[in-house]
């Protein structure tokens, strides 16, 4: 052998022996082994893989996270004020958290669903709801900011929600507990549910060019709790299905009452079906009143309108419209594999997973072969539509989600695991724990036609003995399996804010590149922008008072003002004169009963201050903004009401002495 | 030697496959975070202190003021530049305005103003001019057309008809 050949050999060999190593399936021992932190590592200064969108929960607001390293990006504020960033705070924002019962400052958010075209994570929008005070709300990937919210009428609670269709043509709403409709007399007794309660679902649609949204259409069912939902998708396109619980009607200690059938439903409404009712003028216009915020980037100003009409369709009158399929013990998760054709139902109190298939559901039809009827809506014979069932796979099944690999991987609460499971042939491949009684799981894509299956994500209910110990409360915890092998395995742990229901996640360029930096101060249409320093000034209007102040490193203008009297309301129109990104500037004076101001670049925020006392008061930039960001503030001068001291406001003049100082 | 090579290719593409992960892995930082400081070939800085950085190689002026271009220039300063920069010598956070269309060259000018984080990092000038001022002039977003419109109202400022 020749030397050149020798070394060629040895060369070849160690590669071999290498990249053998590599390949190779990492066996189940192998449990937060040692390159479980290589997996997660971002170095310093790079970009995460994903973006990870997760609810918020009892917080009302929507975390950002990047994956894999699991770091937390932004929390943007939905549906509780923020003051870090004037949310709710602001003259301009108070308006998105307008509703039918007034300003609602909080909400309980769960579900977060991202907009689709042609099944796919577009990087558009994410959907969020609000659960106790029900609402939708689109935030806009472009500012990472909520631009809309709309407020649901004839609903008690919306959870079975934000989910979508796979162009957005919809995002629906289910309520969670029914309710007698709005137009309908509400003072009746409770424990008449089953004649005075209704459940209704609402198809909301997205306009394809700016993301509004408009109620297109209510169904009106029978009194049941929807708990969750997901679209049909390729040939079933055209269906959604919701899970039901509580087809017991209990009104009382539904902890056992609604907990007594052994079968509840999966509702599969046929909602094009819907769409020619509506065109055949079947739709019943209701009165109603409901509230639609919306935020513009142009003017940095929001608006709230009342509705006043909605439509709804009778499912019970309106044949074709919704079938109920039996499921198992309290369906929770209502979801469908990336073809499209198998819906699998989690009963959260049955000891197996239901999957029904679409083809067999349209045959059933087909054939009538129902088993009878809950308020006058056909229910499908079980077997009818069942393709199988999913066999001892652990206990209290909420959640699937598909690897796109022909797998789905569902949360079990009580036994506190990922069981991952073929749906051709139902049989469990891999189980992994999770610590504890994890609640949903995500895989990037996992619900849409084109699953990215390379980790999934539990995020978990109960964390104990997780983290360092912070007193009574912790944050609840979140576990990133890697999926891509055989095996899942687990490679980081990591808190969360709030409680984290669902997520979902995309690769960052489907996003990072559509992300504004700044708003150009040419294009601000605020009714009180000043821009530039010239335009600044304080105008009188009877005891209201406006300052259009400008802010750029590093000084407020005006900076000084007088004049200001008991009784006056004060609104400080703070327009950021800087065009950078990341320049935020800060805004805030003493004993405001309110939040501080957040100003982008670009972009005029209002402050209202009703002074307490006279006296002076400092205000200044809250943000660190340069190196004299510590001398970027201001005074203003109060004096009692009807006091003569004139309105003057100046920046780096100072007074003569003899003008101010008796204050008379 | 046909089999090695063989031997070879498989190995290659086994190596391949093992890498995966990892090309996978390493993602994309931003363009931003890369360092920017060019290098001649002595290693000497490529800077050039008389022309600035940025895209402006050569700026010819006429004689004589265009007033509209100088109009267009003041309404920018008013918004963008006014809350700093005083017409006259006085500094306010950072220097005033007259003089300085005879201080520098056009295209100093206007590479700093549309590219200023990169020309103060390097600029002797303007490192100088830092120490006093301590606020870098901030990126206020300006394109080529606003700067010599700039550059025009500069030029009215100190005198030019």
């Amino acid at each position: 052998m020749k030397p050149v050949h020798c070394t060629l050999t040895a060369f070849a060999l160690a590669i071999l022996f290498g990249s053998m190593n590599a390949c190779k399936p990492k066996s189940a021992g192998t449990a937060v082994s040692g390159n479980a932190a290589e997996k997660v590592y971002i170095p310093p200064g790079k970009y995460d893989e994903f973006y990870n969108f997760v609810s918020g929960g009892f917080s009302g607001q929507l975390s950002v996270y990047g994956l894999p390293s699991g770091r937390l990006l932004r929390v943007i504020p939905v549906f509780s004020l923020d003051p870090e960033k004037g949310w709710g705070f602001s003259e301009e924002t108070k308006p998105m958290l307008n509703t039918s019962h007034g300003f609602v400052p909080w909400d309980d958010l769960h579900h977060v669903n991202m907009s689709q075209t042609n099944g796919e994570i577009d990087g558009r929008w994410v959907f969020v709801n609000g659960n106790n005070t029900p609402r939708i709300a689109r935030v806009d990937l472009t500012t990472f900011r909520t631009a809309e919210i709309l407020e649901l009428p004839n609903s008690g609670g919306n959870h079975s929600s934000p989910f979508i269709t796979e162009n957005t043509e919809y995002v629906v709403a289910g309520t969670r507990f029914s309710v007698p409709m709005d137009n309908a007399n509400g003072d009746v007794p409770i424990n008449t549910y089953k004649e005075n309660f209704k459940g209704t679902i609402s198809f909301v649609s997205v306009n394809k060019d700016d993301g509004n949204m408009d109620i297109a259409f209510q169904i009106e069912t029978p009194g049941v709790n929807f708990d969750l939902s997901h679209a049909g998708k390729g040939p079933s396109h055209g269906w959604f299905f919701f899970s039901c619980y509580n087809t017991e009607q209990a009104n009382t200690l539904l902890e056992v009452n609604a907990s007594k059938n052994d079968k509840d439903f999966i509702m599969a409404v046929n909602w094009k079906k819907a769409e020619e009712y509506i065109k055949a003028g079947k739709g019943k216009k209701i009165k109603a009143n409901y509230a639609h915020n919306k935020f513009s980037e142009e003017t940095h100003t929001s608006t709230s309108e009342m509705l006043k009409e909605v439509t709804v369709l009778d499912a019970r009158e309106l044949e074709g419209l919704c079938y109920f399929i039996p499921c198992p013990k309290s369906p929770h998760g209502c979801d469908v594999d990336p073809t499209g054709e198998y819906i699998v139902g989690s009963g959260k109190l049955a000891a197996l997973i239901p999957v029904f298939s679409y083809t067999k559901m349209l045959k059933a039809i087909e054939d009538k072969a129902f088993e009878g009827n809950f308020g006058n809506i056909p229910v499908i014979k079980y077997e009818a539509a069942l393709h199988g069932e999913v066999q001892k796979p652990g206990l209290g099944p909420l959640h699937t989600e598909f690897d796109g690999r022909g797998n789905a991987i569902t949360s079990m609460f009580v036994s506190s695991e990922l069981v991952k499971w073929n749906i051709k042939d139902l049989k469990v491949l891999d189980r992994v724990p999770t610590y504890y009684s994890v609640g949903h799981l995500m895989i990037p894509g996992g619900d849409s036609k084109k699953p990215d299956g390379k980790y999934v994500i539990a995020y978990n209910k109960i964390t104990k003995d997780r983290y360092l110990p912070t007193g009574p409360e912790l944050s609840q915890s979140a576990q990133l399996y890697d999926i891509s092998g055989d095996k899942m395995q687990l490679i980081l742990d990591y808190p969360t804010i709030g409680e984290p229901h669902y997520a979902q996640a995309v690769r960052a360029e489907k996003i990072r590149d559509n992300s504004i930096k700044i708003f150009k101060i040419e294009d601000n249409k605020h009714p009180y922008v000043a821009k530039g320093e010239k335009e600044t000034k304080v105008v009188r209007e009877g005891n209201k008072v406006h300052v259009y102040m400008t802010a750029i490193r590093s000084h407020l203008t005006p900076d000084n003002i007088e004049g200001i009297r008991m009784g006056d309301e004060v609104y400080f129109h703070v327009t950021n004169l800087e065009q950078d990104w990341d320049v935020p500037h800060g805004f805030a004076i003493k004993g405001a009963d309110n939040g501080e101001l957040l100003v982008m670049p670009g972009e005029t925020t209002t402050l209202k201050w009703v002074p307490d006392r006279t006296g002076i008061f400092p205000m200044y930039c809250t943000d660190f903004c340069s190196a004299l960001h510590q001398e970027m503030s201001g005074y203003v001068r109060v004096s009692p009401a009807g006091s003569k001291v004139p309105l003057t406001f100046s920046t780096g003049t100072n007074l003569p002495a003899s003008d101010t100082a008796a204050g008379k | 030697m046909k089999k090695l090579f063989i031997t070879c290719v498989i190995a290659f593409i086994l190596y391949a496959c093992g890498n995966q992960g990892e090309s996978n892995s390493s993602t994309n930082g931003s363009e931003e975070s890369k360092p920017v400081t060019e290098t001649t070939e002595s290693g000497n800085p490529s800077y050039d202190p008389k022309r600035g950085e940025g895209k402006f190689e050569n700026v010819e002026l006429p004689a004589s003021l265009d007033a509209t271009m100088a109009q267009s220039g003041k309404q920018i300063y008013e918004v963008k530049c006014a809350s700093c920069h005083k017409l006259t010598d006085e500094r306010l956070v950072g220097p005033g305005w007259k003089g300085v269309s005879t201080r520098h060259r056009p295209e100093w000018i206007m590479n700093f103003i549309t590219n200023p984080d990169a020309m103060i990092d390097k600029d002797p000038q303007l490192q100088a001019q830092l120490e006093i001022c301590l606020v870098r002039m901030p990126n206020q977003s300006l394109g080529d057309d606003d700067a010599r419109h700039l550059l025009e109202f500069m030029r009215e400022n100190d005198g030019v008809k």
